[in-house]
């Protein structure tokens, strides 16, 4: 518990405000563990080497690479076909990784709720920042990629923040979602990769929107991942800006994912210390 | 930093709580079993009052004692003071600043540096940054540990570990002070140095809560204790007599 300086913080179970709200003061108080515990993570995963920043990045190019390779030879792919799937493997790689870290660090962070209080929603914040870190490095491979395969590079780039934060928004909402749910029950976890797994297959990630059967187009039509990492994607591939019912309709999905998963999480995260 | 507390006042006051969990025993852990059980129909709510009607106040300055058997619901009243526990019924008004009941070295990270967890740890508490600055000195003096902060902490002993556990924990003395069987400290001077450490807060007004099974602990720091048993309040008062109390139900 924080205390301002020259006065008692009182604090009274009875009288507490909504949760919600509750929770977003309380973030704000703790905005410091946040920070601590980003800078945490990424000293510790690349601590030990300075390949570890290497490696963030070679992972997407190496995937990238391999998959341009079967997909040219293949299906005979289109030429910033390259430019194409890493673009979606770094926005799609952010998400999922984020909120699987969430999901885990909230269960192992487990002892740590049972034996002193702390705002909830630092877990899935934290591991938001650490992946927008991770997702910054990542872009470097894609500009290489950029240029060795010829796309150029527009000012449209500069509109990339914004899709960034989009997708940021819909994670950390996602992540909350599922932690929560992963609280009350740990086979959450499990369930979730399967579930990962599918949903990539099933999001334009690796393939193109017009491969699909046109019996399946409303599939895509539902899947709010599609969306967001087309806003990602435009302004690198096409180099110019999405329309603007492109960006009014996905901003929708991300505010109203955050909004839901804050509003389910912070409802639910009392019970948490009696779950753990 | 106790300084808007007059003396004598209630910091900690527990009206009609009642906490209750889900029986462990019958606790579902997984959604299939949950589906299972919810088409079977089978889904029971087995609960568990870990406290029952509790009516404490502690006032400031007091060492309060809590005794009782293992699982009588000790933990679970320091967990509702700490701000882990929301009660299930009743109300709970604690005014002032709780140190937690953090074993001292839970949350450090064995990669990162002294430093670095000191830094980490002292967010965990709640600290800005700018309070550890000023606090970093002073804990690392504490924990005499200056050789040693720049290295990662996998390389510290089991004592250097406790030792910077509960340079930052106690750093400034907290309003309110709980304490779960956690003397034994670091070597024979460390624990004499956090002993007198205690001693001083307790000296400059702090409220102590204090839980343990050794009476003499008990009976030689509190000023009043409170006997709980099976989630129940059976005596509070006088150390002597509800110890004595205690050990006449033990026989």
């Amino acid at each position: 518990m924080r205390q301002a300086s020259g006065s008692v913080p009182i604090y009274d179970s009875a009288n507490r405000g909504l949760p919600a709200i509750e929770e977003l003061r309380e973030l704000f108080n703790y905005r410091e563990l946040v920070f601590q515990t980003v800078r945490r993570n990424i000293v510790v995963r690349y601590k030990r080497s300075i390949l570890g920043v290497a490696w963030t990045m070679l992972n997407p190019l190496g995937t990238a690479l391999i998959l341009t390779f079967v997909f040219s030879a293949a299906f005979g792919a289109g030429s910033n076909y390259a430019v194409y799937v890493l673009s979606g493997l770094v926005a799609w790689n952010f998400f999922a990784q984020t909120t699987n870290d969430a999901m885990l660090n909230l269960l192992w962070g487990g002892s740590l709720i049972k034996r002193i209080y702390m705002p909830k929603t630092v877990f899935g914040v934290s591991s938001t920042g650490t992946g927008l870190i991770n997702l910054t490095l990542a872009l470097v491979p894609l500009l290489i990629i950029m240029l060795i395969t010829r796309v150029p590079i527009q000012v449209s780039i500069l509109f990339l923040p914004y899709p960034i934060l989009l997708i940021a928004m819909f994670t950390l909402g996602i992540s909350l979602l599922i932690s929560a749910c992963a609280m009350f029950f740990p086979d959450i976890a499990e369930m979730y990769n399967i579930l990962l797994t599918a949903w990539f297959y099933l999001t334009p990630v690796i393939w193109v929107e017009d491969m699909l059967p046109q019996q399946f187009a409303w599939l895509v039509k539902l899947n709010p991942m599609f969306y967001l990492i087309n806003l990602f994607r435009v302004p690198i591939i096409e180099g110019g800006l999405p329309t603007i019912n492109q960006i009014l309709f996905t901003s929708g999905i991300a505010f109203f994912t955050l909004f839901a998963g804050w509003l389910f999480f912070s409802w639910k995260s009392d019970e948490f210390a009696y779950r753990v | 930093m106790a300084t808007g507390i007059e003396t004598n006042s209630t910091v900690i006051s527990l009206n009609e709580v009642g906490v209750c969990y889900i029986n462990p025993g019958e606790r579902i852990r997984s959604i299939k079993e949950y589906t299972i059980r919810f088409l079977q129909r089978r889904i029971e709510k087995k609960k568990f009052w870990a406290l029952r009607d509790i009516n404490l106040e502690v006032k400031a300055g007091e060492m309060f004692g809590l005794i009782g058997q293992n699982g009588a619901g000790k933990s679970t009243l320091v967990k509702l003071v700490a701000r882990v526990l929301q009660p299930t019924l009743g109300r709970v008004i604690v005014r002032g600043n709780v140190a937690p009941l953090l074993e001292f070295g839970a949350g450090f990270h064995p990669e990162l540096t002294g430093r670095e967890n000191i830094y980490l740890n002292g967010a965990l508490l709640g600290f800005s940054r700018k309070e550890m600055d000023l606090k970093f000195e002073r804990i690392v003096d504490f924990a005499e540990l200056w050789e040693f902060i720049e290295a990662p902490l996998r390389t510290y002993s089991s004592g250097m570990w406790a030792r910077l556990g509960f340079a930052v924990a106690t750093d400034v003395k907290p309003d309110i002070l709980i304490v779960d069987e956690v003397f034994s400290v670091g070597d024979e001077a460390f624990q004499r140095k956090s002993a007198h450490r205690m001693q001083s807060f307790r000296e400059l007004g702090a409220t102590t809560i204090i839980v343990s099974h050794s009476m003499t602990t008990i009976e030689d720091m509190c000023h009043r204790v409170a006997w709980i048993h099976h989630g129940q309040l059976m005596a509070i008062g006088e150390p002597t007599k509800v110890i004595g109390l205690y050990r006449q139900s033990q026989v």
